[in-house]
């Protein structure tokens, strides 16, 4: 195992302390700017009011490859309701400004970021109340260039690793990763499931070997049994598409309120109201 | 003394280096999930270009299945005419006389080969015209491969004969409704594709584009174009071309007939983009004459962007040179000086098809025809004693309907 020398991080000092109540962590995904950016904000604090333990928010992109149709979607309105990189970031700083104190991570590819600046990005993001980024088409060979300003910020660059990783390759995640290890559930893109992968706790077994940073699985987790089954090998989720599908069956303005049932139902504390 | 320095830097090219470097360029920006795959590949190649019963096998194909080599021709009635019979020796590189008519079935044959050697039965491809679509549906039809085909929904409208020859040729056409429904969202349908079945999966990307090793596998599969025309001219003129030119969509058949020449810094090197209806338009796919640096499918390079980083859509009367990104091994002969890039329009390339088939009796690919054209206005400049080369990468069949509709002909 690597031991990371522990680097200062909100993200992790945060999943350690939910580790340490006995709970497992809830991360959901949002697409900045959809459906609105004035929905998307609403729905975060709603989220933030039920109980939600930090946030992968997500930058549009015109090409996201590592993505399944529901989020390609949300990628393509926020799009056309004109979201930039800009607009991203002012979005966490008002959260900021508007008393949320967990985590939030920015997910965007690479290209957008490189447009903007690399420096830039790390340094308005810190400066804007961003804890960590997630860059999936970043694989650690080419993330040099992000790991430096992210060090010179004290913010955490999550890598994510995957069913096919390599322990070498494992390894190298344990030794440059930081905030926590984002667990790919399958081979395959974002998306709603109707079961975890099979081997999943096997997989999740094989990672803790090769780090001791917190590990965190995304990529189809729908149900609060997917949930409950992951926490036992790992340190939380991240819900993405599947709460994602069930916000697009309710009227805008039920959106916020939605996104907190769907929290609690996840959670396991109650069902989701039906349609 | 400028002249030197260059030649030092190009005389013992062997780019990339084990990165997938070309200078600044290239490299290996792609999921998680398939960096594994791509280092089994990358393995896999090495081990079969060391491997003479693979290249054996290649060779052999090429003779007898795909006609190689092909025919260098000189195309003297249409130098006359664009010269006034005062201008340089005109040749064409014939692509459009190897196997479905293109030179895609040069990559498409010998990375269908490797698929076979590394046990994958399952091949994924993307195509935009539809010619690398067709020259894999060709090779798996040949080796026994299944192949699928994602094809931008768009595409599968404008060129309907090839989604008939695909299916045809055995291949499923899949076609993708997803982003702007071209050839860039093929590329991302197939690439989660690859991510969703990597493990009996091996994607056969269709030009020098992508990430590594596919920019430096593509050329090494598309140089034989390059090596056999050095060999030829030199053979029939006693000298190297002063100037040799192919146009320029992800870049694989001017990497192709490129390759071979670089360390021969005398040779001028001119890749021709899609101009589309003109560069101040933005309706265009002229990735090197007009775009930034960025990352498109996994590789550092030229890419066409909006202010926020998005990809934009092009536009170019030919489907497949209708992309938003370029290889980055071209991006580093621009950057380093050693090629020069221009751009083509619509209007002109269609000049330029025209008037090969009415010179020479030969009609080109619409691609081909953007280098053609340009071809024509260097010849113009050139003098006598000097050679020019053209790859003309295919022949014009498919290009029927987009043509007859463009002059107003209703067929
Ligand atoms: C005849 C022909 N030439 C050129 C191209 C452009 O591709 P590349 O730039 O990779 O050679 C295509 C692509 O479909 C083609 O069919």
């Amino acid at each position: 195992m690597t031991t990371t020398t522990p680097i200062p991080s909100r993200i992790r000092d945060t999943l350690d302390a939910i580790h340490e109540d006995g709970r497992s962590a809830l991360l959901p995904f949002v697409t900045a700017g959809y459906p609105t950016m004035e929905t998307c904000e609403a729905t975060i604090l709603a989220m933030v009011e039920a109980g939600a333990d930090g946030f992968e928010i997500g930058i549009p992109f015109s090409d996201p490859i590592a993505d399944g149709p529901t989020v390609q979607h949300t990628s393509q309105v926020a799009l056309a309701n004109g979201t930039s990189l800009t607009d991203c970031i002012a979005l966490v700083a008002r959260l900021r400004e508007a008393g949320v104190t967990v985590p939030i991570m920015l997910m965007g590819y690479v290209n957008p970021v490189i447009k903007y600046g690399i420096e830039r990005y790390v340094a308005d993001c810190a400066r804007a109340g961003v804890d960590g980024f997630i860059v999936p088409d970043l694989p650690i060979e080419e993330s040099d260039r992000m790991l430096e300003p992210c060090r010179e910020h004290g913010r955490d660059l999550i890598f994510m690793v995957a069913p096919t990783s390599t322990d070498q390759r494992l390894d190298l995640v344990g030794e440059h990763g930081s905030g926590f290890v984002y667990c790919v559930s399958v081979k395959g893109v974002t998306g709603a499931r109707d079961s975890i992968a099979e081997g999943l706790g096997d997989y999740l077994d094989r990672i803790r070997q090769h780090t001791d940073l917190p590990l965190i699985v995304g990529f189809g987790i729908s149900t609060p049994e997917h949930a409950r089954q992951v926490g036992q090998h790992a340190d939380g989720v991240i819900v993405a598409s599947a709460m994602i599908n069930y916000m697009n069956t309710l009227p805008e303005t039920d959106q916020p309120a939605g996104a907190a049932a769907f929290v609690r139902y996840i959670r396991g504390e109650a069902e989701l109201p039906s349609e | 003394m400028a002249r030197m320095m260059e030649s030092e830097t190009f005389v013992n090219y062997a780019l990339p280096d084990e990165h997938g470097n070309f200078g600044r360029f290239g490299g290996t920006f792609a999921p998680e999930t398939l960096m594994p795959a791509i280092g089994e590949l990358v393995t896999a190649y090495e081990e079969a270009k060391a491997d003479a019963a693979f290249q054996a096998e290649i060779d052999r194909l090429a003779a007898s299945y795909v006609g190689r080599p092909t025919p260098l021709y000189e195309a003297t009635r249409f130098a006359a005419e664009v010269s006034g019979g005062n201008g340089p020796r005109v040749f064409l590189k014939r692509e459009d006389l190897a196997h479905t008519g293109a030179h895609k079935i040069n990559n498409a044959l010998g990375q269908a080969l490797l698929a076979k050697r590394m046990g994958k039965q399952r091949i994924i491809a993307e195509t935009g015209a539809g010619q690398h679509g067709v020259a894999t549906a060709t090779a798996c039809a040949l080796l026994g491969l299944d192949c699928i085909v994602y094809m931008g929904e768009v595409d599968v409208h404008r060129q309907s004969l090839n989604v008939f020859r695909m299916r045809l040729l055995g291949a499923e056409v899949i076609p993708v409704t997803s982003g702007s429904k071209t050839l860039k969202d093929a590329i991302n349908e197939a690439i989660r594709d690859w991510v969703t079945n990597v493990d009996e999966t091996y994607y056969i990307f269709g030009t020098v584009a992508g990430m590594h090793p596919y920019p430096m596998m593509v050329r090494d599969f598309q140089s034989v174009i390059g090596r056999e025309a050095r060999q030829q001219v030199l053979d029939i003129t006693g000298a190297l071309p002063s100037a040799i030119t192919a146009c320029v969509g992800g870049g694989s058949n001017a990497m192709g007939l490129f390759h071979a020449f670089i360390p021969d810094t005398d040779v001028e090197i001119i890749g021709v983009e899609a101009g589309g209806h003109g560069l101040d338009t933005g309706q265009h796919a002229a990735t090197l004459v007009a775009g930034e640096e960025g990352v498109l499918h996994g590789s550092w390079s030229y890419i066409l962007e909006d202010e926020n980083g998005q990809i934009l859509e092009t536009h170019s009367i030919s489907a497949g040179l209708d992309y938003p990104g370029v290889g980055p091994e071209l991006s580093y002969l621009k950057s380093t000086g050693r090629a020069d890039f221009v751009s083509v329009t619509d209007e002109e390339a269609l000049e330029g098809f025209k008037l090969l088939c009415r010179t020479e009796g030969i009609i080109p690919a619409l691609e081909s025809s953007h280098a053609i054209y340009h071809a024509a206005q260097m010849a113009k400049r050139m003098s006598p004693n000097e050679t020019l080369l053209v790859n003309l990468s295919g022949r014009g069949d498919k290009d029927m309907h987009t043509v007859a509709e463009a002059l107003g002909v209703s067929l």
